[in-house]
């Protein structure tokens, strides 16, 4: 079929192609990426599915707007490049946000054809475009506009300041970003694991935003390396963007849980990740030894899904899924919970950890769990947990690593006390700029949202970009 | 990268290192620390920053070779590089005019007591200094502490110079001799500074230590530094790393400080090896 004279009803007949990946019994042994993506010819059949709306409902479900119609229609006409600058110019990492985005939630959600076949699959599509550009090496810097002589400073070099410094830089203004860690990157570095997102994808954009001009300095943490008022006023910069992310995690508050072998996710994941402890020990970061051992993983979101693939993959025999909902409830992607089932993961729902317990050298042992049942709808709308009576019984564990989410973090609000956050010591921000109450400041992503997805923080970035260009312009006229 | 300035020991395996970081000189205080990651492939550590100059853009630490990331900093000569550093992290020491102060290092924690008994003496305090030691070669900066000290004292464990015992007996000392003390800082190994708190306890003399649980990225993230505190968790990287010692739990901190030993002495006996090979060649 060609993409020129093909019929609607023939387009309906062509089922949703699926992206080639990992056999599950070699990958949860492996670190190395589940999904192989669409070939060629797949990603035709899979654009030739697309209806061609006249008013495309996908791009307002997408929190970027990203031209979906438009670069669907290009790679069915095979302009596979030509549909990857079409995403660029309202998505800077496409290659990212193809393979972490929720978009069951989102443009697909919204995709007429999902009411009564599936969505056209706009996510594997993103993919294909951005890996086929990087991977041909076809990539094509977009234009710089004439130097503005304005300095923004980017705190962050997560989803929210990468694209919030794209942007920038694209406008003409000299922009720095700031990350506390060795790598850039991010959540997107030490949150996401490798087999979900490649490092290298991630270098490989960063990379091309340096060779436009971005100026990255690591190591440097706001609010103690450098405070904003001093980006402000010494370092003379025009604006200032915060996209610090998400803080500290928290934990449960039940008894056991500083025994040895009990992580936060984000501990666990940052060893995994981003200090390559998997390949300890040519990597001199160490963690927990799972081979053989069982591991659970406290949590139902996208992250305890990374914990607990990742554990399998460190050589768990049993990796669980505690979590005190029903899957039902989970809020983890549909996909994500599928590949853990197919890896052997196994999901222990209603189930509500009470203490852990450990041994006389304070190794963890087990976790003493309650049965749950589900119970009226909360305020939330998702039906309440209730414990069931004397239903208390004892996981032996040997690891656990809980996934519960995040606070915010302290340095930004003990340093510059003028900026107003919420009562959970989020920023609180005018949400059609992301200014916040400090002058010349902005913010975005997971420190105002609270634990959100990278695609909402790149959303804010080009808010705050977009915000920022203009009163810089604006200042400039008078 | 960052630059060695100087690199020379003070004591067997126990070596001071000035390194290139004018950020970090121009902004540290007393009682901050910096993660270190020596190589590509290393490991982030905590280091207790030990002195800096700001005008020389450089900052001193004070390094003794324990595992592999610590004994390839010691390794580590003038004119070579460490990969990354980042700093100043750690909330400051709380520092102003308490009266009769007294700053207590065992060990290589006479490096991180040195730094706030500076701030403690420019704050009007009367400073006394107790540095302790296992023998009389492993005593470093005796000189630097007499400097600051209104009273400085040095003990050993063997008796091998100044007051043969343990730094507890020589503070108990202080105490049943009277002498009215506002303020200790100790600083040193775990069962140091709990005996210190416990020294100090019945006179409820204000007493802090400085915390070294195992951190990974030390900037607020991970939650892996967390450490019992009046019963509650704190964070040692951006909480602490000092605390009030009469509140730590310290037999927590101490469990949980051994939980990669298997893997510590791994990877020391892969170092070890290669360089006896490297002698060989």
């Amino acid at each position: 079929m060609d993409a020129q004279s093909i019929t609607t009803k023939e387009r309906l007949a062509i089922p949703r192609q699926e992206m080639l990946s990992q056999n599950p019994e070699v990958r949860s042994h492996n670190f190395q990426e589940v999904n192989l993506g669409y070939t060629k010819e797949l990603a035709q059949q899979e654009a030739l599915r697309c209806l061609q709306c006249k008013d495309p409902a996908c791009i307002k479900g997408c929190p970027v707007n990203i031209k979906i119609d438009q670069f669907i229609k290009l790679i069915a006409h095979g302009d596979f490049s030509g549909a990857a600058r079409k995403i660029k110019e309202d998505n800077v990492l496409p290659a990212v946000c193809g393979r972490v985005c929720p978009q069951e939630d989102q443009c697909e959600k919204m995709c007429i054809l999902t009411k009564k076949y599936t969505s056209v699959a706009i996510g594997n599509l993103e993919r294909f475009a951005a890996d086929y550009e990087r991977e041909t090496g076809q990539v094509e810097l977009p234009q710089v506009a004439r130097a503005t002589g304005k300095k923004v400073a980017v705190i962050g070099s997560g989803p929210a300041g990468l694209s919030c410094a794209n942007d920038l830089v694209q406008l003409g203004h000299a922009v720095t970003v700031f990350e506390a860690l060795h790598e850039l990157g991010g959540v997107l570095m030490y949150g996401i694991p490798q087999f979900r997102l490649p490092k290298e994808i991630v270098q490989a954009e960063i990379e091309g935003m340096k060779t436009l001009g971005v100026n990255f300095v690591t190591n440097a943490v706001a609010g103690r390396s450098i405070t904003v008022d001093e980006l402000l006023k010494e370092e003379e910069f025009d604006a200032v963007f915060i996209g610090v992310g998400a803080g500290l995690p928290w934990f449960m508050g039940i008894p056991g849980e500083n025994l040895l072998g009990v992580y936060s996710a984000n501990e666990f994941l940052t060893r995994v990740n981003l200090m390559k402890s998997y390949q300890f020990p040519d990597n001199d970061t160490p963690v927990f030894n799972c081979t053989g051992k069982n591991v659970a993983v406290f949590g139902g979101g996208n992250t305890a899904m990374d914990a607990v693939r990742t554990a399998r993959r460190l050589g768990a025999e049993h990796a669980y899924i505690v979590y005190r909902r029903s899957e039902a409830e989970m809020p983890a992607r549909i996909e994500e919970v599928h590949h853990a089932r197919e890896e052997g993961i196994e999901f222990l729902m209603l189930m509500n950890p009470l203490e852990f317990i450990g041994n006389e050298a304070q190794w963890l042992t087990g976790a003493k769990c309650l049965r749950m049942e589900l119970g009226e709808p909360d305020d939330s709308g998702r039906r309440r947990p209730v414990p069931i009576k004397d239903s208390e019984f004892i996981l032996p564990i040997d690891m656990a690593v809980i996934s519960i989410g995040n606070g915010s973090n302290p340095l930004i609000k003990q340093t510059t006390p003028d900026i107003e956050v919420s009562k959970r010591d989020t920023i609180v921000v005018d949400i059609n700029t992301m200014a916040t109450s400090k002058d010349k400041v902005y913010a975005g992503g997971d420190i105002v949202t609270g634990g959100a997805t990278v695609i909402l923080a790149m959303g804010a970035g080009r808010t705050a970009a977009a915000a920022i260009h203009e009163k810089l312009m604006g200042e400039q006229k008078h | 990268m960052h630059k060695i300035v100087s690199a020379i020991f003070l004591a067997e395996n126990i070596k001071k290192i000035e390194i290139e970081a004018p950020r970090i000189a121009k902004k540290r205080k007393a009682g901050q620390f910096v993660m270190i990651r020596v190589s590509e492939t290393g490991e982030r550590i905590p280091l207790t920053i030990a002195g800096s100059d700001p005008e020389k853009g450089t900052i001193t630490i004070i390094v003794q070779g324990m595992g592999k990331s610590t004994r390839e900093l010691n390794s580590k000569e003038a004119g070579e590089s460490i990969h990354d550093i980042v700093g100043p992290l750690g909330a400051p020491s709380h520092i102003e005019k308490f009266g009769t102060a007294v700053s207590i290092g065992g060990g290589l924690g006479a490096a991180i007591a040195y730094p706030t008994a500076v701030a403690l003496k420019e704050a009007g305090n009367y400073v006394i200094t107790i540095n302790g030691a296992r023998s009389k070669e492993l005593v470093i900066l005796e000189e630097e502490m007499r400097a600051v000290s209104d009273e400085a004292y040095i003990t050993t464990d063997d008796g091998s110079y100044g007051f043969h015992g343990f730094v507890t007996q020589k503070l108990q000392a202080l105490i049943d001799s009277g002498r009215a003390i506002d303020y200790v800082l100790a600083i040193g190994p775990i069962p140091m500074m709990r005996a210190i708190a416990e020294v100090t306890r019945p006179y409820h003399i204000k007493t802090i230590v400085s915390l070294n649980p195992i951190m990974v990225d030390g900037t607020g993230m991970c939650g892996g530094c967390r450490v019992t505190v009046d019963n509650q968790i704190k964070f040692a990287c951006v909480d602490g790393p000092e605390f009030d010692a009469h509140q730590v739990d310290f037999k927590n901190l101490s469990d949980r400080n051994k939980m990669y030993l298997p893997q510590e002495r791994q990877a020391v006996e892969t170092l070890t090896h290669r360089c006896n090979l490297q002698k060989q060649l």
